[in-house]
């Protein structure tokens, strides 16, 4: 037969047309290329949600804590992201995940490194994300949790030493632990589960902020003569935008811990990690109105996060109901833990370890309690929490032990009453306002 | 000629700037201050612990007047000011040894 010119050129667009839409069309992965455009732009989405966390983080530090401080929390808040970041390209990726390794500890190499061809793109994850996609996406994860310890060590801590641990923290600590889960370690092996990181994220800051304020000392004049003194947050507009950029940052925090756009997992996640919120706030609401006789704001602000913290680890794998007790149950044990916390003279000034360590166990434990799979023990949850526990608060406590010896982590006296924005940053965060000295 | 120094409750402001401009004073100064008395404060709770307010915002009123006047701007101070309850706050009435305008140099009661 006689082969007609236009028929070939007729024949590219068709087929590559029918390459997207033909469901039969597929590539190695056994995916099509649209169903992988669909996957990854969800996954970069999710990024970016997990992205704007951090202004929620900043937000909410800054709401909560004095006027004076302000400068100085939004920009460890600032640096945070950078240094997340940046090391997680340089080395924490890598840890993280390291390919085949001895299930404790191993190293993929120094920097990036994007697999050729089809191995980088819809080969990478079964046509879930890309090589970066997956980096980029897991690097909002690590800041996340470096940013935690900065509100429990907030309005007193020397700034230098608080980059410095900042810095080893994410780059060394959280990557090697979160290897043992979702780098395929021994307790992935074990069948210890955590969905987006109640425990690998929040616990692992959680812990790392308990090191800290332990080593650190509470805030001149919180507790007086055997009393706890509160010290009032500046500004609760702030705050409370600060939550609700947390809580939207978490459609994509848990969201995209799915780790593709399937329809069902994701509409699941976005109920259970909704829910749990709602109902972490509802239940500190109702706690704290009992125990204070008025309904404190910060307290139920502390609630939806706790809800948010709790799911973190089960998102996937519980039912409606079971989200919602989880966040129920993490909204009353938030508003006992930041009372609790006070009344063993462990400063903090935005509830973190409440929120963030507390919360973090019991989302984490809960998965054992909860979840629709079989698979998933309590007991096993508990050797996680446990093993992550140890190592990371012992991790944490002996950098920043160090830390103390070689620069101090502190500010001086005069430095805490006159507030860290001068003395450290030489800029106030509100110039022309006038704020009064507490 | 007199100062006058009102301290009122904050809400009652645009009252007692009414009244005053009913009998003739057109000039004053306010600034935001905080104080107690008798008031005192009261308990509240933050994040699960008891804290003490014990002072009070306020907003203070400066009037120069002229001797005669004294007694009125007192008076409707007094009366545009007071609430009934705990607070409504104190009037200090001292004297002035001089007052110039500054755009013209007027000194004595052409400045008031």
């Amino acid at each position: 037969m006689k082969k007609n010119p236009f028929f070939t050129y007729l024949a590219l667009p068709v087929v590559s047309v029918l390459a997207f839409i033909a469901p039969g069309a597929a590539n190695a992965a056994g995916v099509s290329q649209g169903l992988f455009t669909a996957n990854n732009t969800w996954m970069l989405v999710a990024t970016f949600l997990v992205f704007i966390m951090h202004l929620g983080f900043a937000a909410l530090e800054s709401g909560l804590t004095r006027a004076k401080n302000t400068t100085n929390i939004l920009f460890k808040n600032t640096a945070i992201v950078a240094i997340g970041l940046l090391t997680y390209a340089l080395c924490g990726f890598n840890l993280m995940y390291p390919g085949d390794f001895n299930g404790w500890i191993g190293f993929a190499g120094v920097g990036l490194s994007l697999p050729a061809g089809d191995g980088g793109l819809i080969g990478y994850a079964d046509g879930a994300y890309t090589y970066y996609t997956d980096f980029i996406f897991q690097a909002m994860f690590a800041a996340t949790a470096a940013t935690i310890v900065s509100g429990a060590v907030a309005e007193r801590v020397k700034l230098s030493s608080f980059l410095v641990f900042s810095a080893i923290f994410v780059a060394i600590v959280y990557p090697i632990v979160g290897s043992w889960k979702w780098g395929g370690g021994w307790l992935d092996t074990m069948g210890f589960y955590d969905f987006a990181g109640s425990t690998l994220v929040h616990g692992v800051g959680g812990w790392g902020a308990l090191a800290c304020v332990l080593v650190l000392g509470p805030r001149l004049g919180k507790y007086v003569n055997g009393q706890v003194k509160p010290i009032l947050g500046h500004s609760m507009p702030l705050a409370t935008v600060g939550m609700f950029l947390l809580w939207l940052g978490w459609f994509g925090f848990n969201g995209g811990s799915v780790l593709s756009a399937d329809p069902g997992l994701v509409s699941l996640v976005f109920v259970t990690t909704s829910l749990a919120a709602a109902a972490g706030v509802l239940a500190s609401m109702i706690t704290s109105w009992m125990v204070q006789k008025k309904p404190d704001l910060s307290m139920i602000l502390n609630g939806s996060l706790a809800g948010l913290v709790g799911i973190t680890a089960g998102a996937d794998t519980v039912t409606v109901m079971g989200s919602i007790i989880i966040g129920l149950i993490a909204g009353v044990l938030v508003v006992f833990s930041v009372m609790f916390f006070d009344r063993v003279k462990i400063d903090d000034p935005v509830g973190a370890l409440s929120v963030h360590l507390v919360c973090g166990i019991w989302g984490t434990l809960a998965v054992g309690i909860f979840s629709t799979n079989a698979d998933h023990k309590l007991w096993v949850q508990l050797v996680g929490v446990i093993a992550y526990g140890v190592v990371t608060f012992a991790a944490a406590f002996g950098l920043f032990f160090a830390l103390k010896g070689i620069m101090g982590v502190r500010v001086t006296e005069q430095e805490e009453m006159e507030g860290l924005d001068m003395h450290e940053h030489g800029v106030a965060a509100y110039n022309g306002f006038q704020t009064t000295n507490q | 000629m007199k100062k006058v120094e009102a301290i009122i409750k904050p809400f009652k402001l645009e009252e007692v700037k009414k009244a005053l401009s009913e009998i003739g004073i057109v000039g004053m100064t306010i600034s935001e201050v905080k104080g107690f008395g008798r008031q005192k404060g009261h308990k509240e709770h933050y994040r699960g612990a008891e804290y003490a307010i014990e002072f009070v915002p306020k907003i203070k009123l400066d009037i120069a007047v002229n001797d005669p006047e004294v007694e009125k701007v007192v008076e409707a101070v007094m009366n545009s000011a007071r609430t009934g309850s705990i607070g409504d706050g104190k009037i200090f009435v001292t004297s002035l040894t001089e007052v110039v305008r500054i755009r013209t140099g007027e000194m004595g009661e052409s400045a008031l």
